[in-house]
């Protein structure tokens, strides 16, 4: 009986640890830029390219940064998400539109509805590098302080805005 | 003369039937080279088992135009790897840097060897020279009834 003890245990290890890695997702890469300053940009707005937007107008404010782009199958199942969220006010949304064709994204925003305070436009990804971003939706919360205190990747859930997302921004005192 | 027609067309170098292959990205090979060499130890992040050389992602793409600007504004290799790390972490880096946390990853397989190895000592120190082994009457009486070609056991 006693031989069986040792394997036996071995199996169940290797078990647990292919069930934990099992539920874990490859594409969660936890980003380095979790409380670290939120990266400098400048960038047209998508709505009037003359105008700019910079993570500077926000100091002093909590609020949410969402990387979408109309090409980005996901963002379509986010959206009516992002739409709630901007609908209750909770968080100022804010969004960042990443290697899209101008009229594209407008389209798109005019489609199935703007829940964003304004979109930035990053047509050649240049801001999207330093935000690490690498998978469309992305979502940032930032704090008063221009501080990333969060970040998901991939899109949006209720269950997530509700869970993680609310209550951080109000543990930060935002809105 | 239509054939001798024909076959000088055909051997005669055609300049507008030069196909024009991808981006003229090697201008200068030497930084190719370095750029190509860089990208081989980073990660592709959205498909996450190639390098960003092998990759043909468009954010792979843009990453190794980043490189290759970056080396052209006489950024050391290193520098850029820092560059790359602190936007998307340890994970972008194919050779994972030693660190606590990445022990486990580094010296794991090690160990798993050593613990091989201690099982393999403990095995062969264990076996023993084979001993006489000692039979009793009643072990004897069975044997010689085997032996004695009756298939029969007694009971």
């Amino acid at each position: 009986m006693n031989r069986f003890v040792l394997p036996l245990a071995i199996f169940a290890a290797l078990i647990v640890l292919l069930a934990v890695g099992l539920t874990l997702n490859p594409r969660e890469v936890p980003s380095p830029l979790i409380g670290k300053p939120a990266p400098h940009f400048e960038l047209p707005q998508l709505h009037e390219t003359a105008k700019t937007f910079t993570e500077k107008d926000m100091l002093g404010k909590v609020w949410v940064l969402n990387v979408w782009a109309s090409w980005c199958v996901s963002c379509r199942e986010e959206h009516p998400v992002l739409l709630d969220l901007a609908a209750s006010g909770a968080v100022p949304l804010y969004g960042l539109n990443y290697k899209d064709k101008r009229e594209d994204g407008l389209a798109w925003l005019k489609g199935m509805g703007d829940p964003y305070r304004l979109s930035i436009y990053d047509f050649d990804g240049k801001v999207g590098i330093d935000y690490g971003v690498y998978g469309v939706p992305e979502t940032y919360v930032i704090d008063k302080f221009g501080v990333i205190r969060y970040k998901r990747i991939g899109a949006l859930t209720p269950q997530i805005v509700k869970q993680k997302v609310l209550p951080l921004v109000e543990e930060l005192g935002g809105a | 003369m239509p054939r001798l027609l024909a076959f000088l067309l055909l051997v005669s170098p055609a300049p507008w039937a030069h196909a024009k292959e991808a981006a003229p990205a090697a201008a200068d090979p030497a930084l190719e080279q370095r750029v190509m060499t860089l990208a081989a130890e980073l990660r592709c992040l959205v498909c996450q088992n190639q390098t960003l050389a092998d990759s043909n992602a468009p954010l792979a793409e843009d990453l190794r135009n980043q490189v290759r600007e970056k080396m052209r504004q006489g950024t050391s290799d290193s520098e850029i790897v820092d560059y790359m790390v602190a936007r998307y972490g340890d994970f972008v880096l194919y050779r994972p840097p030693l660190k606590l946390t990445t022990a486990l990853l580094w010296f794991g397989p090690l160990l798993l060897l050593a613990a091989g190895f201690v099982v393999l000592l403990r095995r062969v120190l264990r076996r023993r020279p084979e001993q006489d082994l000692e039979m009793t009457a009643s072990e004897h009486r069975r044997a010689q009834t085997l032996l004695a070609g009756n298939e029969a056991e007694p009971r």
